[in-house]
């Protein structure tokens, strides 16, 4: 074992003994051991799955087998776009995270600048507290927390909002038109508070000598705000933005499915791509939509990640991912 | 002058109103949870009560059996998960950090890929039960959280950052190997990250009601938060659950509604009460995540 490190400065001087990849790796051989639980699990977890992608030109009968099943070329995307499903879920996704994108991104900004202007620590960490809890706070007690607004008989609004002024209550549960304000503003309780304090740690890493510099010359909070803070944090909101487009085909299952209570009354403002494979998979059981709307979720996935990192580093290349 | 130390109210108000709104539906269904059944009928659900009433959480009290048991559950598969997790995630994030080990590139590469691409959810439901049959198991809530590929890259890049190489040569010039290596100098050194992932893990597996969704039909093997979802999607269930907790001295009938909330506070809680104190881990691994792995 102790033999398995070569440092660097006596390699050169020393006489090369066979340096060929397989003598290099059994000379490391302990750390492809340690490795090898992780490649393992990653195989089983995400790589296996990935093979499975052609199961969208198949018709899956388990009575066949997985690899035993039909080919059928593309008919189950012709089934898919035969429907007008395939587009209204394709724009819900992309309308929605669009909107949370926007949103989000404003409201966090200027919480982050906000909160960099508390100067009472305790008071600070309080506000931080509070805004990221509801990031720890899972999908399901959210669902419990809408339920306790919406509840149409008993739920808040109705009951202590709307029946006091003598309106007339709403079944929320089964008024599609309200969800897209719903599910945004329960979006934006849930992810603002964690995105401001990503935008904090940017602005407190900013040095502090542009501030004192910008004092002498007079510049006051305002000034320094939208001169100095919002200019130098810039890359991180860019960066931040255009990774939420590359996922802008990837809806939060969660938010869709809880905070609706899976009412299928709804489905025509709230069916995404990742409620439809939910559903098309597990409760209709037509694996051959869920393999479809699947595949092609994944690939224009890959493609706008792709794409995005290329834009990320014409910008700047020490953010790009790769 | 004043500006300097003072903080404008103009800032404290917005953040005030923010956080009131973060807090306030959590503070609805607490009061709820303690509210008498009668009042709630009358009233629905309000921010304030006059009449406390602890009967809920009694109810949960005597249902040792099916809450409990959820409970149970999400301990376990959050314990040995988290564990599992960081020994696993730690292990691959080193040898991804030694820069002698030749399958580095590659394996990087590897990980990395998995954050590029996803099979989607049928292959992957396929491949638990269809390939390894693991549907209502303990295993199948554990084995999908364990590792991703975000954590290892985060592990890996302190490791390189914060650990100094000359250590690790001193360390094996006197003949320690990479596994002793491995146990003795980068996991004790480690502990800001091991916290700060082990945090991030630890709240997934407790709030994971996903997995269950997907794989789990038995009613033993139910997490916390599947439980909880259940029982705000199927009335029934809520009702079977509060029949078995319904004490037959008792005459009266079980408190649905307040039974329902007092669940979700009881699930919330474990959360809320550590959190406080683990917050700057948090903070500190989204200032170590932004460093480019």
């Amino acid at each position: 074992m102790a033999t398995s490190k070569l440092s660097p400065a006596t390699a050169p001087i020393a006489p090369k003994p066979q340096r060929t990849l397989l003598h290099k790796l059994w000379k490391t051989r302990s750390l492809l051991i340690l490795a090898i639980p992780g490649f393992a699990l990653l195989f089983v977890n995400n790589y296996l799955p990935m093979f499975g992608i052609f199961l969208a030109f198949k018709n899956l009968n388990y009575t066949k087998g997985i690899l035993g099943s039909d080919w059928v070329g593309i008919d189950n995307f012709k089934f898919m776009f035969a429907s007008n499903d395939a587009w209204m879920i394709i724009k819900h996704t992309i309308l929605y995270n669009f909107t949370f994108l926007t949103i989000n991104t404003v409201l966090a900004v200027l919480l982050a600048v906000l909160l960099n202007e508390v100067r009472n620590r305790i008071l600070s960490k309080f506000f931080q507290s509070t805004m990221l809890l509801p990031h720890f706070i899972s999908m399901v007690i959210v669902g419990y927390l809408v339920y306790g607004f919406l509840n149409p008989e008993l739920g808040f609004i109705n009951k202590s909002i709307l029946e006091p002024l003598g309106k007339e209550t709403i079944a929320w549960y089964a008024s599609p038109e309200y969800w897209p304000y719903i599910l945004t503003i329960v979006n934006t309780w849930k992810s603002v508070g964690y995105l401001a304090v990503v935008y904090l740690a940017a602005i407190v890493g900013i040095d502090q000598e542009y501030y004192e510099a910008a004092r002498i010359d007079g510049a006051g909070r305002w000034k320094q705000m939208t001169k100095i803070t919002v200019p130098l944090i810039a890359p991180v909101i860019i960066i931040m933005t255009l990774l939420a487009i590359g996922r802008i085909f990837n809806a939060d299952f969660g938010l869709f499915y809880q905070a609706t209570m899976a009412s299928g009354m709804l489905k025509s403002t709230t069916e995404v791509i990742d409620t439809y494979v939910y559903n098309a998979l597990l409760v209709t059981g037509d694996t051959g939509l869920a393999a479809a709307a699947g595949l092609l979720q994944s690939v224009v996935g890959f493609i706008l990640v792709i794409t995005v990192n290329r834009i990320v580093k014409r910008f700047s290349s020490d953010n790009a991912l790769f | 002058m004043t500006t300097k130390n003072r903080t404008n109210p103009l800032v404290l108000i917005p953040l005030f109103l923010l956080s009131l709104a973060c807090l306030i539906p959590l503070w609805l269904i607490f009061m709820v949870s303690l509210t008498n059944e009668n009042d709630i009928s009358t009233y629905g659900y309000r921010f304030w009560t006059d009449n406390f009433d602890f009967t809920a959480y009694r109810y949960l009290r005597h249902d040792a059996e099916t809450i409990g048991r959820a409970f149970g559950v999400s301990i376990l598969v959050t314990i040995i998960g988290t564990v599992v997790s960081l020994f696993v995630t730690s292990a691959m994030a080193f040898s991804l950090s030694r820069k002698e080990f030749p399958l580095r590139g590659f394996l990087s590469f590897y990980v990395f890929f998995t954050m590029l691409f996803s099979g989607g959810l049928l292959p992957w439901y396929l491949v638990y039960t269809r390939m390894f049959h693991l549907q209502d198991t303990l295993m199948v809530l554990i084995i999908p959280g364990l590792i991703g590929g975000f954590n290892i890259f985060i592990m890996r890049t302190f490791f390189t950052n914060s650990i100094p190489p000359s250590l690790i040569d001193s360390a094996q010039i006197d003949g320690a190997s990479e596994y002793r290596t491995y146990f003795s100098i980068i996991l004790p050194l480690s502990l800001p990250v091991l916290a700060t992932i082990g945090l991030f893990v630890t709240v997934s597996y407790w709030n994971d009601w996903f997995t269950s969704l997907v794989y789990i039909n038995n009613e033993k093997l139910y997490t916390l938060q599947y439980f909880l979802n259940k029982t705000l999607l199927n009335a029934l269930f809520l009702q079977s659950i509060a029949n078995k907790a319904y004490s037959p001295t008792s005459i009266m009938t079980p408190p649905l509604e307040s039974i329902r909330m007092a669940m979700a506070m009881l699930a919330i809680l474990p959360i809320s009460l550590v959190f406080p104190f683990l917050q700057k881990y948090f903070v500190k691994g989204l200032t170590i995540g932004a460093v480019k792995g």
